[in-house]
């Protein structure tokens, strides 16, 4: 057992032995270590001002992905490499050619978003030598700019990848050694730190974790954080005793087996995305449409269901495909249809010393129809008004099966369950979703928030249903940017 | 940035960075780094203590009890202050009207007003206390909104003006055509990415230093003197840069640095001050919200023949700037139509809710948004384009050139500008394209529009419209610039440089930007109205001039030679035949005792304003641009994203036309934020429930159009003897974005195959627009 995290900032091994449940990435830097190049612009993983990469072990290997460190907790953080804005400027002052190309095509004017902005577009520029517009809009999706207007951050990305290539970089040079120094400081866990009545765990591995829930079965569970940050920043909650668990390797991966995929909890929305894409296409732009780059970084799959919000993004798509959700305590396990999970606002059927140990989604059958749909005031990185995910079986043109699950339309994600029985046995004609999208009224009482009100919740959900059939038909009904469609 | 180093001997046909010259910002290379010092950057002094805000939980009432005991009792806390703290003076209003507290006296005005501070040894620990407070109240029924207020009779929070030209009465009454409707426009958080914040720092008998993220140092400086009751000679005022302002900073400010001044001064230690995103939105105020109520009588080619309109704004609880931003929303509701007939009147609303502040247009977006409703209203009363109503009413010069405050439109080149973009953007074809696709396309429907600004450049509190400047040049050569003006981004910084460095013909790197200080230069105006460049560029000119005036003196005595010998070359003198290099003839300046330092100082001629009358120059000259927008939307959802748009912009005769293109592009998506996805939402209580980016929705990379073509009049040059004869940029492109409103009505329209006139109130969220599209499609049936 140890009694501290230990990690790199830049060059520098930090190993705190005081670390609290509730500290943050950026108050760490900022505050403790006089890296002030990160800002804070909303402490909510919003705005991307605090951007930093975060290095770490994943499946073997070492992955650098951009975090926002206003609501990574520095306790996560254990045998990672922090990467600031601080560390881009070679040593001689000469610019990363990522920063050249801001200055050159003027993509700051206050500044204040640009360091954020910066490492946003230098996560590109490692990853991707020859980016398209596309791909800058995607790895800003998590950055907000309030001055520029973003034209000349683009054409900034775009100039810095003919500027330089990657390999010379220092981040590659030296990815073996930091890969063998962070192995050496994941050594000795379990991590266990306590301050006073603040307690910090880092369990060993997955045992270790449903051992220590059974010793401390009020502890708090925290993997990428994208939620709890915000109790901490927003609410001042105390989340002690706190147990970190995106490290687990064991809880990381995805099997893929002949019925479907079994999906770790602890799979980020980003490395889910190569799974997902290639079995559940229809997903794909849904997918990118969740948070931005730094939260489906940070963000987990078994998170997004565990704290049971209504308006999640992953449950009504799994919920349509049939998915089931494993629960563990101790030793045991059991097995649920993840719909079941979410009893009311506020209340998930998980016990005392559970936790969430993986999802298993069934691959589609060949007879059916899958889609989802996000509706939201802004197109990305937004909170969902609602969403919609339709999975239809068809018997010829007859429907012989029908989930349509709602988010934002309930306490909890929901199945339209009049409007499923009014689809079901019927042919799939505009007859039968006109009928369909009538007994959906009975199936909701939508609230009217800052989001949207109830009437446009109840109109929308229905129109989605349309959209759904249309697009069967070969309409086009969606939007779709770039000139792709339409 | 790869041409070579200069070399002290090397004469150069020009300089580098001098004026017209695409210099980057000057901060660039720091901002990328993250070496650009923001207030909360700087290294704490020792001791520094730390403020949180105590904010009201409800939107009126009074305070029946309030219990601070278990803040004070909290780990880390030295103390508290309530509003008995501001013992000589508890107010900041900036118009002097006594209206705005510090901190609550027990009435409760809006929901987050400051209650109380409690300074701590950290922020974290101060803002944990803050959250312990007890304070109960009686709480009552607020008015929130303009239909609220007018419903209960709520007064105006300063005094409401008229602008009257012609007859419009019995123009109405007369004209063949005649419609009369409402829009409703909505606010505006400024979403400067860095939050309000200030460090005050006490120094030797009642001196009180405050650094203050703010456009207005002067006024802070007055403030913080006001509640020190010290005089202003004692405060020192310090902004290096701001992380945004848009307005947002120019009398916002003044809550954090008095009570930040008031702190260090109780505690006798430094006191920073920085509410976090959430306090910030919610206890600062916004752009105004609007109703405009309008009457119009026009001809059968859509020419406007008599016109009113009343324009009801949300104030909130107190005047704040709402008297000059409700004017300016008169100003320019003609836009670029001349309005024969016309009463225009201003109702500057109070509600209680958060006051309402200067925001980038200060009240012009939301006059030109309500005239331009006007113009799509007859547009499609008569079933013609828009584009030829305005065109059949731009100012032109037969006498169809007096606005409605009486100023004659001198400088008119709408009509070209306007030819130009639509010949450039292909408008015509376009538009024709378009409704063939909505035609065919039962789903997705597009809409295309060009929208005019003409924007009127001065304060029009004539007052403000003076800068200083203080400039030196040292033994060495190298030059050091200080000036009136405020760094929130614009590059306002940069222009000035170039400026000083085109006067003395020196590269731009002899030149060093220093932080504006009220020490420096006193008696400033805020930086604001777009006026930045115009005011400041001109002081440093003149202080430049001054010293060049004493150098030529001394090169004539010196050298012996007469005064038209003496040029100023790049990066030399050349004094008769010989070629001095600069620095060479700065030293031998000073050996013979020449005063190498001077305060320059300007103020705009010709201007003048009668509020009583409703008549004068409030204008110096007008800036124009144009825009088309082409949207889709999505008829079953209202969501919708903008293809395509065209800019041409008129900036005169450029300073900088890479930081003019800047804030041409960023004022152009800003404004699109506003009339689109930027909605802000309080609930029945009153408490704004869009308050952070996770419920406040700017727009993201994702969001700009993928096709996005700025150009700038290149011919334009500002007929005034503006500084180099460029014109400000700040504000009037921000208004470029009504052709993305616009278009969405179009595209809206489309479902009533544009015999029905939209009316799209904004911001025009996906819910807005899918309303519209169902109201389009139930008055076809």
């Amino acid at each position: 057992m140890r009694k501290a995290i230990r990690f790199l900032v830049n060059d520098t091994l930090i190993e705190r032995s005081d670390v609290t449940s509730g500290e943050t990435l950026l108050d760490f830097l900022r505050l403790n270590r006089g890296l002030t190049g990160s800002k804070e612009g909303c402490a909510e993983g919003d705005c991307g001002a605090c951007t930093v990469l975060v290095g770490r072990l994943s499946q073997g290997e070492l992955k650098y992905e951009t975090v926002n460190s206003c609501i990574r907790f520095v306790g996560s953080l254990d045998a990672c490499h922090v990467v600031t804005i601080e560390y881009l400027k070679s040593d001689d002052g000469v610019l990363h050619p990522v920063q050249r190309a801001m200055v050159e095509r003027h993509g700051s004017q206050c500044g204040f978003c640009t360091p954020g902005i910066v490492m946003s577009l230098y996560a590109l520029w490692l990853g991707n030598p020859a980016p398209a517009a596309e791909d800058v809009e995607t790895a800003l999706q998590g950055n907000l700019c309030r001055c520029t207007g973003y034209k000349p951050i683009f054409d900034a990305a775009i100039a810095a990848s003919e500027q330089a290539k990657a390999q010379d970089d220092r981040l590659i040079r030296n990815r073996d050694a930091v890969k063998q120094k962070l192995l050496e400081l994941a050594l000795d866990r379990p991590v266990e730190i306590s301050m006073g009545d603040d307690r910090v765990i880092v369990p060993e591995g997955v045992d270790d974790l449903a051992d220590t829930l059974q010793r401390h079965p009020e502890g708090r569970i925290v993997a990428g954080s994208t939620d709890v940050g915000l109790w901490v920043t927003k609410h001042l909650a105390d989340i002690s005793p706190v147990i970190f668990i995106n490290h687990l390797s064991e809880l990381q991966k995805i099997e893929e087996l002949s019925s479907g995929l079994q999906i770790g909890a602890c799979v980020s929305y980003t490395d889910a995305i190569s799974a997902i894409t290639m079995h559940f296409p229809q997903m794909k732009d849904y997918w990118f449409r969740i948070g931005g780059e730094q939260v489906r970084n940070m963000g987990t799959i078994g998170g997004n269901i565990a704290n049971g919000s209504p308006i999640g993004d992953t449950p009504p798509p799994l919920i349509a495909l049939g998915a089931k959700l494993t629960l563990r305590k101790g030793r045991e396990r059991r097995t649920i249809p993840l719909e079941d999970f979410f009893i009311e606002y506020g209340k998930q059927d998980r016990h005392s010393g559970e936790f969430v140990e993986g999802i298993d989604v069934p691959f589609l059958a060949t007879n059916t129809r899958f889609e989802v749909y996000k509706i939201s005031k802004r197109r990305d990185e937004d909170i969902s008004a609602l969403t919609g995910a339709f999975l239809i079986e068809l018997d010829g043109e007859r429907i012989s099966s029908a989930r349509l699950v709602f988010g934002g339309m309930a306490g909890v994600p929901k199945r339209a369950t009049a409007a499923e029985t009014a689809l079901k046995g019927q042919t799939l004609d505009q007859s039968t979703i006109n009928a369909a999208k009538q007994a959906m009224q009975s199936d909701f009482e939508p609230l009217t928030d800052m989001r949207a009100t109830a009437d446009y919740r109840a109109q929308v959900a229905a129109n989605l249903l349309e959209r759904f059939y249309l697009e069967h038909t070969g309409t086009a009904a969606q939007l779709n940017r770039r000139g792709k469609a339409a | 940035m790869d041409r070579p180093m200069a070399t002290p001997d090397e004469a150069r046909f020009e300089i580098r960075g001098g004026v017209s010259a695409q210099q980057p910002h000057d901060s660039g290379h720091k901002h990328v780094t993250g070496e650009a010092v923001y207030i909360d950057d700087m290294p704490d002094l020792a001791g520094t203590l730390h403020a949180a805000l105590g904010l009201s939980t409800i939107a009126k009432g009074h305070i029946k009890s309030i219990d601070l005991s278990a803040v004070e009792a909290a780990d880390g806390v030295v103390g508290i202050l309530t509003h008995k703290d501001f013992t000589d003076c508890n107010d900041i209003s900036p118009t002097g009207k006594m209206d705005e507290p510090v901190l609550s006296e027990g009435d409760i005005r809006f929901h987050g007003q400051p209650i109380f501070a409690v300074i701590a040894n950290t922020r974290l620990r101060a803002r944990h206390a803050a959250a312990l407070a007890n304070i109960e109240y009686n709480e009552e029924k607020p008015a929130l909104d303009v239909g609220a207020a007018r419903a209960a009779s709520y007064p105006d929070v300063t005094e409401p003006l008229t602008l009257r030209h012609g007859e419009p009465h019995s123009a109405l009454k007369s004209a063949k055509n005649r419609l009369s409707g409402q829009i409703g426009i909505g606010g505006q958080d400024h979403f400067y990415l860095e939050s309000h914040i200030a460090l005050a720092v006490p120094g030797e008998d009642d001196e009180m230093t405050v650094y203050s993220s703010t456009q207005h140092p002067s006024e802070v400086q007055h403030m913080v003197g006001h509640v020190l009751h010290v005089p202003s000679n004692a405060v020192t005022v310090q902004v290096r840069r701001m992380g945004g302002g848009f307005g947002g900073k120019e009398t916002q400010s003044n809550l954090f640095a008095a009570i930040a001044a008031i702190a260090a001064r109780k505690f006798k230690a430094p006191v920073k001050l920085r509410p976090d995103r959430d306090e910030d939105m919610i206890a600062t105020g916004k752009r105004h919200d609007f109703v405009v109520e309008y009457d119009v009588g026009f001809d059968d080619d859509g020419r406007i023949e008599g016109f009113e309109a009343d324009y009801w704004a949300r104030c909130g609880f107190s005047a704040d700037l709402s008297g000059p931003v409700t004017d300016r929303a008169l100003f320019h509701a003609d836009n670029c139509y001349y309005l024969p007939n016309v009463r225009l009147s201003s109702h500057p609303l109070k509600t209680d809710t958060v006051s309402n502040t200067a925001y980038r247009g200060f009240g012009g977006p939301q006059g030109m948004v309500g005239g331009e409703r006007v113009v799509e209203e007859i547009a499609y009363a008569l079933r013609k384009d828009p584009l030829e109503i305005r065109k059949a009413n731009f100012y032109a010069d037969d006498g169809r050139d007096i606005t409605p405050y009486h100023q004659q439109v001198t400088d008119n080149i709408i009509a070209r500008l306007v030819a130009e973009l639509e010949e450039s953007s292909d408008y015509q074809k376009r538009r024709n394209e378009i409704i063939d696709f909505n035609a065919d396309s039962p789903v997705i429907r597009k809409g295309i529009a060009l929208t005019p600004v003409k924007f009127g450049i001065s304060f029009t509190a004539t007052w403000y419209n003076q800068a200083g400047a203080l400039v030196h040049i040292y033994q060495d050569g190298s030059l050091h610039l200080n000036h009136g003006g405020t760094e929130m981004g614009q590059g306002l910084h940069t222009k000035v440089a170039q400026v000083l460095a085109d006067e003395f013909q020196v590269d731009l790197d002899q030149v060093k930007i220093s932080a504006t200080t009220t020490a420096k230069v006193p008696n400033t105006s805020a930086t604001a109205a777009s006026s930045g460049s115009d005011l400041n560029g001109m002081a440093v000119a003149n202080a430049a001039q001054q010293i060049k005036a004493r150098l030529i003196d001394f090169a004539t005595e010196k050298y012996g030679v007469d005064t038209e010998q003496v040029v100023f070359e790049p990066n030399q003198v050349q004094v008769g035949n010989q070629r001095i290099a600069f620095a060479d003839f700065i030293k031998a300046a000073y050996m013979e005792r020449v005063q190498l330092s001077a305060a320059g100082f300007y103020k705009t001629p010709d201007i003048h304003w009668d509020r009583e009358k409703g008549t004068g120059r409030p204008f110096y000259y007008f800036a124009y641009g144009a825009a088309v927008s082409e949207v889709s939307i999505d008829t079953l959802t209202g969501e919708y994203q903008v293809d395509r748009v065209d800019i041409l912009h008129d900036v005169g005769k450029s300073l900088n036309p890479a930081l003019d293109i800047g804030q041409i592009e960023g004022g152009f998506i800003q404004g699109m934020g506003w009339l689109t996805t930027e909605e802000l939402w309080w609930d029945k209580s009153g408490r704004l429930r869009t308050h952070a980016p996770s419920t406040y929705k700017i727009p993201l990379a994702s969001d700009v159009p993928p096709i996005f073509n700025v150009s700038l009049a290149d011919w334009s040059q500002n007929r005034e003897a503006t500084i180099r004869r460029s014109k400000a940029v700040g504000e009037p492109p921000f208004m470029l974005a009504i052709s993305v409103l616009e278009a969405l009505s179009m595209a809206a329209a489309s479902c009533a195959d544009y015999k029905v006139s939209p009316k799209l109130d904004t911001p025009a969220t996906p819910e807005r627009v899918l309303d519209c599209v169902t109201r389009m499609k139930a008055a076809h049936e």
